[in-house]
């Protein structure tokens, strides 16, 4: 079987003003949406208490409301539906300290009365934890891009390493877009599915930009956006295909994985299509505004391979000479 | 067929993978297994603070009693005997004492003295403070271990985090009542102290308020059973918990657990000293701020063993033991961070988590069959040796398998067939280009391998990160995507490539692409 065969060159360049709009839409209305609406920090981050509990009929949600009602540490609590309608999940801003006494145990007696159900999962993330997991998830993130910068800036060049890095940038927005969009809890979760996401998009990214590298070194044209055409239609198949392949299991996990999982499923549907639409159509352009030049990248190389020779002739004659 | 050293290198991974992963698999008696996170097996996971305070105030607090026991012994009188949070003050009435007394403070260590005619005031050193509060901390973590270890629980995790943080980890937590149990065990202060009933104004005690009381260095103190009584008693115990050597869970005449403790020679020595000062006086025995019985002294009382009664079951009054015996906490614990899995949460998710898997497993081989024929059952050989060989590595680490971890694995198994697909688009361009079977499958992957690696080596790098910053279950999605990645190399870029050299002229001579590639030609 195959999708695209390699008889003719797609001009995805020509095609680029119209993706940059797309990207400028989509990431602008991302930002409208994280400064307006804003994120929805989860306990991991805000620090709270999530009391998960499990009926053994429909969970009476009105029932728990009046129960907990009076007692200030519930004050301002939500209860939702947890993936099922027996399963629900009790969210509130308070913790406590008491190792002996906390927020679940006072929940489990509130609670008292309202039928039978069994406490499955307690969180609780006091203030100070939750900043710490903030400033340590920012760090994370910062830290992944840089590491990502440096590998591809030594591996390719910095053009390449900037291009790739705005891509990155680009799918990250748009995921937490997305994200603040359905008001998903963003918990530690989240924060390893965007991490994903940085290495899946790059992933994709690098293939690319490796044909590229492959192009410009050995293909017969000079002009950039042809070389850029050439190498997206030649990795067109494998893009595709890997994405299709990821889109699946991410599908499954996001189907079947349980409530649980959903958000950290979710982020990464999102990144997956993102992440292939901007290898394409977000990373390549950038290396063509950057004014990569082809010819002057030629000569470095053909400088280089020069001066490797050079001394490899010179390693030979002084190890001839000393035999 | 020929052999070649890659299909050795691969038959042998994949004869690791299956070996080491069968304990695993099949839950086997023997063997090293995968250890299930607490997200997956149901437990309890707490991040603990230390209230470091706390312990500088009873450092003073026992530097003050010592004073006490001092100048009894040496018949020296003081008076005005007084602590806050760092310092201690008190005036010797015969200004002769001073010199004594002076060479006795002085033999403590990390205390600043200042001693002004009769007055005499001492403060921990800065340098003591902070020696203290790492103390704490380093004394909390061993008690809460020692006491853990007695509890009966599998492979406790008691472990330091950052400077005043102890992370505890408790697996195979089955029901309320135990989590309960563990958390009281573990929070409980354990604080025993045998205190002088004030006899004095003992008569008083319920028209006094905390400062009358503070004013004559007394404190009130509430019975345990019943709240109502109180006691007056002085604030400086004869001794305390420290010097304890054993307590073990006995029964009183009437058959109710009562709690037997040993003194070292030291504590007996100064307890029947003080009772044979006291005949006639009551002797507080107070266990965390309350008072759990207070007998009459009837005579001198040696050889340094007490009990307590108190209104407990057999099960509390084990747990209290086993407290009392790993010793008090020398700072109050509090929560921080708390996470409870009950079991049947953790079954369900291992549950919906095996669906995803397999349900992402099935169609991704599918559709390599489909798309690529017999280049994609290679692939697929790869791919299920890659899950093989990532179990098998956790299992001989004894890595964690968390939710998050299952998800990596699904998600390497989407991942890992990348390599192929890159390899296999890269063979089948250069089948076009009209090169042999040989040539196509040499150059396809030497030139597939540039950009498997970059790619692969910035995924590790964002692996690395999470693995470095993220906390628990987190750190398990790390963990299998590194394996995941790292075991793809072997399978997916050295594996298959065995395969194919080995399969070349059989390749070759069927001439059929179709089959061998899903290709035209």
């Amino acid at each position: 079987m195959e999708f695209f065969k390699y008889t003719r060159t797609f001009n995805f360049m020509g095609k680029s003003k119209i993706a940059l709009l797309i990207s400028i839409v989509l990431v602008l209305g991302s930002y409208v949406l994280l400064a307006t609406k804003g994120l929805n920090y989860g306990v991991d981050f805000a620090g709270g208490t999530i009391v998960q509990v499990k009926y053994d009929t429909d969970a009476p949600i009105d029932a728990m409301r009046d129960k907990l009602k009076g007692n200030p540490i519930f004050e301002g609590a939500s209860i939702t539906e947890f993936g099922s309608p027996d399963e629900v999940v009790i969210r509130m801003k308070t913790t406590t300290g008491d190792v002996t006494v906390d927020v679940g145990d006072v929940t489990r007696e509130a609670l008292k009365g309202t039928g039978n159900y069994e406490i499955r999962r307690v969180d609780i993330v006091g203030p100070k934890v939750g900043s710490e997991l903030k400033e340590k998830g920012i760090m994370s993130l910062v830290l992944a891009i840089l590491g990502i910068l440096i590998y591809v800036a030594f591996r390719f060049e910095w053009r390449f390493a900037v291009a790739s890095i705005i891509a990155l940038v680009h799918d990250v927005s748009i995921a937490l877009g997305a994200i603040t969009l359905v008001g998903l809890d963003v918990n530690l979760d989240v924060l390893a599915a965007l991490l994903t996401i940085l290495g899946y998009s790059l992933n994709d990214t690098i293939i690319v930009f490796d044909r590229i590298r492959e192009g410009v070194s050995q293909s017969k044209k000079t002009d950039l956006e042809e070389i850029i055409n050439e190498s997206v239609t030649r990795t067109l198949a494998r893009t595709t295909l890997t994405s299709l392949t990821t889109f699946f299991v991410v599908f499954t996990l996001f189907m079947f994985g349980g409530e649980i999982i959903h958000a950290f499923a979710f982020t990464l549907l999102v990144g997956v299509v993102v992440g292939t639409y901007s290898s394409i159509f977000v990373a390549s352009p950038v290396l063509l505004w950057f004014g990569f030049d082809v010819k002057n990248y030629r000569n470095k190389l053909a400088q280089k391979a020069k001066r490797e020779a050079e001394k490899a002739k010179m390693r030979a004659q002084f190890e001839s000479g000393v035999m | 067929m020929k052999l070649n050293y890659r299909i050795a290198v691969f038959a042998l991974a994949i004869v690791f993978g299956l070996f080491f992963s069968f304990p695993s698999l099949l839950q086997t008696e023997s063997g090293k297994k995968v250890t299930l996170g607490l997200d997956l097996q149901g437990g309890l996971h707490m991040l603990l603070g230390v209230k470091t305070d706390e312990a500088t105030k009873s450092r003073i607090k026992s530097i003050a009693a010592s004073i006490k026991n001092f100048s009894d012994r040496k018949d020296i009188l003081i008076d005005d005997l007084t602590f806050d949070d760092s310092s201690v003050s008190f005036s010797v009435l015969d200004i002769d004492d001073v010199k004594t007394i002076e060479e006795y403070l002085k033999s403590l260590e990390g205390v600043k003295l200042v001693i002004d005619g009769e007055n005499v005031s001492l403060a921990l050193t800065e340098e003591e403070i902070l020696k203290t509060k790492k103390q704490a901390v380093d004394q909390a973590i061993e008690t809460i271990r020692n006491r853990l270890d007695q509890f009966g629980l599998a492979e406790p995790v008691v472990a330091r985090q950052g400077d005043e943080k102890i992370l505890v980890q408790l697996a195979g937590i089955k029901t309320q009542e135990e989590e309960q149990r563990a958390r009281e065990l573990i929070s409980r202060a354990a604080k025993l102290e045998l205190m002088a009933v004030d006899e004095e104004r003992a008569a008083r005690v319920y028209n006094m308020s905390d400062a009358d009381a503070a004013a004559y260095g007394d404190v009130i103190l509430e019975d345990s059973k019943n709240p109502q009584i109180k006691y007056l008693v002085h604030e400086i115990p004869i001794l305390d918990g420290g010097m304890l050597t054993n307590a073990t869970v006995g029964f009183d005449q009437n058959n109710r657990p009562v709690i037997n403790f040993t003194l070292n020679a030291e504590g007996a020595e100064i307890f029947g000293d003080f009772t044979g000062r006291s005949v006639g006086k009551r002797l507080a025995i107070v266990l965390d701020g309350k008072v759990y019985s207070a007998p009459n002294i009837n005579e001198r009382i040696g050889g340094g063993s007490g009990q307590i009664s108190g209104d407990y079951t057999v099960v509390e009054a084990k747990d209290l033991a086993i407290a009392l015996r790993s010793g008090a906490l020398l700072a109050p614990i509090y929560l921080m961070e708390k996470r409870s899995v009950g079991p049947s949460l953790g079954a369900d998710s291992i549950k919906a988590s095996m669906v995803a898997l397999i349900g992402g497993f099935v169609l991704v081989i599918l559709f390599m069959m489909l798309y690529y024929r017999m280049a994609g059952v290679i692939a697929n050989i790869a791919l299920i040796a890659n899950l093989f060989i990532i179990l098998a590595v956790m299992s001989l680490f004894g890595a964690t398998l968390t939710l998050p971890g299952m998800a990596g694995i699904v998600l390497t198994v989407g991942m890992a067939v990348d390599a192929n697909v890159i390899i296999s688009e890269r063979i089948r361009e250069l089948i076009y280009e009209g090169r042999s079977i040989h040539k196509a499958i040499e150059e396809g992957y030497s030139n597939a391998m540039r950009a498997i690696l970059d790619a692969n080596i910035t995924t590790l790098i964002a692996a690395v990160v999470l693995y470095a910053y993220g906390t628990g279950a987190i750190k398990g999605f790390a963990i299998t995507i590194s394996i995941g990645i790292l075991a793809s190399m072997l399978t997916a870029i050295l594996g298959t490539h065995g395969i194919y050299q080995m399969l070349e002229n059989k390749i070759q001579k069927s001439n059929n692409n179709r089959f061998w590639f899903g290709i035209k030609g």
